[in-house]
């Protein structure tokens, strides 16, 4: 709402300044708290989980070799042999001098060789070109996606109930209710084995041209375009139509303002904050859930890892994975909020 | 489907080194050097590296000991046994005391030449202090290694094993620069065809042709190879299909038509030693009775678990592990299908219808659960009445196999029978899974020392042949079928006529075997 603008506004709009500064800060400071409470609780669930597990590293490790003497030798390499609680609080209190430990299968292969630990791998290590691939995914999809669906969001509510706007409708929700491996499956079978235009493997390595990188990530990024669209789209297209009813935006379409100036101009500013909400949520789910998608298209990021690591039981790496998904989850949806406020003067002054 | 050649006679003993001068088999004429291939392969982990002792599955089998390192000696497609950084070998009568000439002018990537020194510490890797190397009980028995030359090396048993140069190929022994190891593991530094040019873990292999190699114009056509971890099964297909791979392992028998359809493609099938096994734990009732085993044997239906669990893939089996890879298998005509025959064992046992637990899951082998329900159906009229447990994949190896009376397992099987028989039929080793000893049949492990130290191949195969009639009639595994290695190959490579059938992808050395088309 268009109020006058007078001297009054100006004094109470600086104090709320002062006021708003530290409020801001209050609350990226609470979440932080919250969010490494949160870590902590995950961490313990995980740990915990992991242990209830049936079979352990050695087990896994040896398979059909598991002799009795075998599955001991690895267990007390690897301290495995020691309390359950014992070995949660050394990783705890290693992680929090920001060690993540080493991983089992890392270091198992270190007392074959008979090396000591110096020369291995930490997890660190191991999991950071995969997590940089997992966020270069991330990126590629972000780009596409977004825009795509706040672009169709928009469109749809300025043509609502229109054919336009049932049809996107119908192809969002039909691509979000598919499983992932079959919407992938799909965009092979058009994209990559009857029209040869993507290459169908995406496995990207160092030293690969960004060019070429962006192309073997074409696939899996539109597959992920498609599953995280519609929630995004629809989302847009709700809180557009939802403040056209608001008298200001009548108030525009009486100046005589053309529809889309007054979506763009007018209402999208005003519903930025529970886009911004969903497009975090989804983002994280690009980091976290992208597993399926990996499978498929044979992408090394963190997911493929994460499966592997579960499988083999290995809890270092399990638990560095499950923090940095927990860490994306808190992130993100810090930044939602703190983008919320910022774009809700409302909230950025509180009363 | 390739046809695979029986095993030379000049397999043991002295005789072997006369073959292994003359050197690998002649290839086919059309095959010249160049061009890059492109391998998708299953079995890659992220913990994967060069040491040969953590080596178990394709991936880093072929890399490995398919691309950038060797071993002594090498099983080749035929099945005959050849020198590769050993020239020949002889072996005292007893067979105990073993000589390995040693190839000269060989270098390993790093310059370093190649001698007696690398073998003996390559091969001690494997029993040293903690050590938990799978070739351990290969390497173990060596009671001496001696260094006679730079190029000569002497090896002592503790006892007689007419089969060593044999078990000298085994993908975990490959022979790295002495003193240089931990770098060598660190880089893959060997004397393979192939040096590393980038290997990421669980991702992704590529190799370079080295230069100049003794198996110039004999192996090694490609300039350069890259193997990509694709372990799952459609993703491998959707590859292939594409064209971004040449070849795969392992083909989904459901999808199998779809490859068949794709005239740029084609599928290469082998028959070898892989086995999937009931194996029943012989001193533990019922199971200690030979005449209930004997009639759980006419109670399975190995034809049809072979069409519906392989899918054809494969052949049936007698309930001998020595497979078609071996050289000594025997004309054993399997236990066949007969209920009438089952109940009347079970006479003979004193009972009129029995009640056996049977656990089963996939991590035994694919489909080993549907193979269990099979089972069921067909022993019913004969008075079996099986009860299929189903148990969890997880710690089956640990909590089900070999602690359950009765289970399904697999064996990828073993390149001579001496090594199969030692692992799994040898009383008191650690993964005898039926435990099979003396008690039940003193002959068969009397044979089995015996065989062992025998040069004379026609003696061999007699004892062999024993061994595997007292397996069929009176063992605690049911071995239902030998399935067979399907993968599937493009058109861009071709490959020599024989396929080697000990290991999948062509014993795993796609690499030095095949070239562009």
């Amino acid at each position: 709402m268009s109020a006058p603008v007078g001297q009054g506004d100006f004094t109470s709009g600086d104090t709320a300044r002062r006021k708003d500064v530290p409020n801001v800060f209050a609350i990226i400071l609470q979440r932080l708290l919250l969010g490494l409470l949160t870590l902590f609780v995950v961490s313990i669930i995980i740990f915990a989980a992991v242990n209830m597990l049936p079979g352990d590293f050695a087990q896994v490790i040896l398979g059909q070799g598991a002799t009795p003497e075998a599955t001991e030798a690895i267990r007390r390499d690897l301290g495995l042999d020691r309390p359950v609680v014992l070995r949660y609080f050394e990783w705890l209190g290693g992680a929090l001098q920001g060690d993540l430990g080493r991983s089992f299968a890392q270091a198992n292969f270190a007392s074959f060789v008979g090396a000591d630990a110096a020369g291995g791998t930490t997890v660190l290590q191991q999991i950071a070109p995969r997590f940089a691939n997992t966020m270069f995914l991330a990126g590629v999809t972000a780009a596409i996606a977004v825009p795509f669906a706040v672009g169709l969001g928009i469109l749809a509510a300025l043509y609502r109930n229109t054919v336009f706007d049932k049809g996107t409708n119908v192809f969002a929700l039909t691509s979000i209710s598919s499983p992932e491996f079959f919407l992938a499956y799909v965009l092979i079978l058009f994209l990559a084995v009857l029209n040869p235009i993507l290459p169908s493997l995406s496995n990207i390595y160092a030293g690969m041209s960004l060019g070429e990188r962006l192309e073997r990530s074409l696939l899996p990024a539109l597959t992920l375009t498609l599953v995280v669209t519609a929630h995004m789209m629809r989302m847009t297209r709700a809180a557009i139509i939802n403040l056209l009813a608001s008298p200001y935006i009548e108030m525009a379409r009486l100046k005589g303002m053309t529809p889309m100036r007054v979506i763009v101009r007018h209402a999208l500013p005003n519903a930025l904050a529970p886009i911004i909400n969903v497009i975090a949520i989804n983002l994280a789910y690009l980091i976290t859930g992208v597993v399926v998608v990996e499978v498929v298209f044979v992408y090394p990021g963190i997911g493929q890892l994460f499966v592997d690591a579960v499988k083999t039981r290995d809890i270092p790496v399990v638990q560095a994975c499950c923090l940095i998904f927990a860490a994306a989850y808190i992130v993100l949806n810090l930044v939602a909020d703190i983008l919320s406020i910022l774009s809700n003067p409302r909230l950025r002054h509180p009363r | 489907m390739t046809r695979i050649s029986r095993r030379g006679l000049l397999r043991s003993g002295a005789a072997a080194g006369v073959l292994a001068a003359s050197g690998l088999p002649i290839r086919a004429q059309e095959a010249r050097r160049g061009g890059r291939l492109v391998v998708g392969l299953s079995g890659a982990n992220t913990s994967d590296s060069w040491d040969g002792r953590t080596h178990s599955d394709v991936f880093m089998v072929s890399a490995g000991q398919g691309g950038v390192f060797d071993s002594l000696t090498e099983v080749a497609a035929d099945g005959s046994l050849v020198g590769e950084l050993a020239t020949d070998w002889e072996a005292s009568a007893d067979a105990k005391v073993w000589t390995f000439n040693l190839r000269q002018g060989v270098s390993f990537h790093n310059g370093k030449p190649f001698g007696a020194d690398d073998v003996i510490e390559s091969l001690q890797l494997h029993v040293a202090e903690g050590a938990k190397s799978g070739a351990a009980p290969l390497v173990s028995p060596i009671t001496e290694m001696k260094k006679l030359s730079e190029h000569q090396v002497q090896f002592t048993l503790a006892e007689g094993n007419a089969d060593f140069p044999y078990l000298m190929s085994d993908y975990h022994l490959l022979i790295y620069p002495a003193g240089q190891i931990e770098e060598a593991i660190a880089q893959g530094i060997g004397t393979g065809l192939y040096r590393v040019q980038s290997f990421d873990p669980g991702v992704r292999f590529v190799g370079t042709r080295v230069d100049s190699h003794y198996k110039d114009g004999q192996a090694g056509w490609f300039d350069e190879i890259e193997y990509i971890a694709i372990n799952d099964n459609t993703a491998r297909m959707n590859a292939l299909l594409t064209g971004q791979v040449d070849a795969i392992n392992r083909i989904d028998f459901k999808t199998e038509q779809l490859l068949r359809a794709n005239p740029a493609v084609r599928i290469q099938e082998v028959t070898g030693n892989q086995h999937y096994t009931f194996p029943m734990l012989t001193n533990s009732a019922p199971f200690d009775d030979p005449n209930v085993r004997r009639a759980l044997k006419h109670g399975i239906n190995r034809q049809e678990m072979l069409d519906k669990i392989l899918f054809g893939h494969g052949s049936v089996a007698a309930d001998s592990p020595i497979g078609p890879a071996n050289q000594y298998m025997a004309d054993l005509e399997p236990i066949p299908y007969d209920p009438e025959k089952a109940r009347y064992y079970l006479k003979q046992a004193g009972l009129d219808s029995i009640d056996v637990n049977l656990s089963a899951s996939s991590a035994a082998f694919e489909g080993a659960v549907d193979a269990a329900q099979l089972y069921q159906a067909s022993a019913a009229s004969g008075g079996i009445n099986i009860n299929v447990v189903q148990e969890p994949a997880d710690g089956y190896w640990s909590n089900v196999w070999i602690k359950k009376p009765w289970c399904a397992s697999y064996w990828s099987g073993r390149a001579t029978e001496d090594w199969m028989f030692s692992n799994a039929y040898e009383e008191g080793v650690p993964w005898n899974d039926s435990q099979w000893d003396a008690e039940d049949n003193a002959r068969f492990q009397q044979l089995l020392i015996e065989a062992r130290a025998t040069l004379d191949s026609g003696l061999r195969r007699e004892m062999y042949g024993e061994m595997q009639q007292i397996l069929r009639d009176e063992g605690g595994v049911i071995i239902p079928m030998f399935a067979n290695w399907v993968q599937a190959v493009s058109n861009k490579i071709a490959t020599p006529d024989t396929i080697g059938n000990l290991w999948q992808m062509d014993n795993s050395r796609l690499a030095e075997r095949w070239w562009m088309a």
